[in-house]
């Protein structure tokens, strides 16, 4: 096999959308992790350091390239896939199967992840492109992002967006988790339930730690 | 269980060729036994649009015990209709009361072109396994039983997936129209075995390209395969397909 069949056969292009799925799922664990220090009970001065790491390291914006290249090719991988995968059944069934044998969230990643990409954008023009244009692209000074939430998580159609993104986020991390390791073929019974838990666990502690954000802005509770 | 008669009302896809466009006719059948197997009451229906000098509705069957693959209706929105591991052949009446209407279909997937109303062409899954389900074996006498040693439970899953019986109900149920199920047990029937190992690294690969040359849709793991398999084929078996796949991609030179 070429490289470029990765690519090009319907395996492939489960691998690349299962490697790139869990390298986005790692990517989660470090922006909530970061994204936490909010809630240190010192107004934002611990936040602000993490982001001011985060902002100023030329280690970690190269690996932001990483980051974007993995959303940029989950995207495009998975919209192939579902544009593909649509059109070979060309004559559709009187009466659909529906849940019979499959879950909605598992047929429905194709609508969770563009909920998710629309999400992603608004998300990034709120704080990762004035930050950025602020700083000139580069590494110039940051902006003063705890107070920048303080202040976009006032206004309630913010604090819903980002609710209604994370609950797309979670149902998507529902199935793509585990449906991820399946596809780096793990087969073994034994991990495969483990997996399953484990996914579903993250799948409602991390959404739910990024909800928390802008529902606790809004209330007043930092 | 009482026996009992049922009147019924079927809707059946009507398609002369891969052609025509096709539509789905009602037909009203009557007395129909509940201890009737669900083909037998398509001969019932037949054999009175014989008598009725119309052509009757074509439909695959063959073994009619659930063991050959030949049988494919969709019936009320699931392939091989509502019982679990089950064929159409081995379905029962009883599964209906009178008055139900049932709508019959065929599979549906741009790989499996309706021949006649309820037949699809399923020659996709032959080339498949022409293009890696094989092993190379010498000529000549049988080799003694036993003579290769094989751990009973790598014995016990190849034999669990050597159980499909081909009949693409798994392609039907998918939302992608993908044959990732049946790839997979094919796969796993051999890659299991010592007999399977000359192959082992071509054959997913040359599998798998010949399903995408068909036509088959690219697997999205929800499940809808394993749950109407007749066979209770096991969707880790997938998994393994995967696993194979990739050793022979990320090993193969050429």
């Amino acid at each position: 096999m070429k490289w470029s069949e990765l690519f090009t056969s319907s395996v492939g292009k489960k691998w690349v959308m299962a490697l790139t799925g869990l390298f986005l799922i790692t990517f989660l664990v470090v922006h909530a992790g970061i994204n936490a220090c909010i809630w240190a009970n010192d107004g934002g001065a611990m936040f602000n350091d993490a982001a001011h790491f985060m902002g100023s390291s030329w280690v970690i914006r190269i690996i932001e390239i990483g980051l974007m290249a993995g959303f940029l090719i989950h995207i495009v991988q998975g919209s192939v896939l579902e544009i593909q995968n649509r059109r070979k059944r060309k004559k559709g069934y009187a009466v659909a199967m529906g849940n019979k044998g499959s879950t909605w969230y598992s047929r429905s990643m194709g609508l969770l992840g563009t909920l998710i990409g629309i999400f992603l954008i608004i998300h990034l023009s709120h704080f990762w492109v004035p930050n950025r244009s602020h700083q000139g692209w580069l590494l110039g000074e940051e902006l003063n992002l705890y107070e920048e939430m303080k202040v976009r998580f006032q206004a309630e159609w913010v604090v819903i967006v980002y609710v209604l993104g994370c609950f797309s986020l979670a149902w998507h991390l529902v199935h793509g988790f585990q449906s991820a390791f399946r596809t780096i073929g793990v087969s073994n019974k034994k991990y495969l339930t483990l997996l399953n838990t484990a996914g579903i666990a993250f799948s409602i502690i991390v959404p739910l730690v990024f909800a928390m954000m802008p529902v606790s802005f809004y209330l007043g509770w930092i | 269980m009482e026996h009992y008669t049922m009147n019924l009302t079927l809707k059946v896809w009507r398609q002369k060729n891969t052609d025509d466009r096709g539509g789905f006719e009602t037909y009203p059948v009557k007395n129909i036994s509940s201890e009737m197997s669900f083909l037998e009451m398509f001969d019932v229906l037949n054999e009175e649009l014989i008598r009725e000098g119309k052509d009757p509705i074509a439909f695959d069957h063959d073994c009619r015990e659930g063991i050959c693959g030949m049988c494919s209706m969709y019936i009320n929105g699931r392939p091989h209709g509502p019982w679990k591991a089950n064929t159409v052949c081995q379905l029962h009446m009883r599964a209906y009361k009178d008055g139900d209407t049932i709508v019959v279909e065929p599979w549906r997937a741009n790989a499996f072109p309706v021949i006649k109303d309820l037949m699809v062409d399923r020659t996709a899954f032959d080339r498949i396994i022409q293009a890696g389900g094989f092993i190379s074996v010498n000529t000549g006498n049988a080799l003694d039983a036993n003579a290769i040693p094989v751990r009973k439970d790598k014995a016990d899953a190849a034999f669990a997936a050597a159980a499909c019986i081909g009949c693409g109900a798994c392609v039907a149920a998918c939302k992608n129209s993908s044959a990732m199920l049946f790839l997979s047990a094919k796969v796993s029937h051999l890659a299991l075995l010592p007999q399977g190992a000359p192959e082992r690294k071509t054959r997913a690969m040359n599998m798998v390209a010949q399903m995408d040359k068909e036509g088959f849709g690219a697997c999205t793991n929800t499940g809808a395969c394993e749950a109407v398999c007749p066979k209770e084929i096991s969707i880790d078996t997938i998994a393994r397909l995967n696993r194979e796949y990739m050793l022979g991609a990320a090993t193969v030179e050429s």
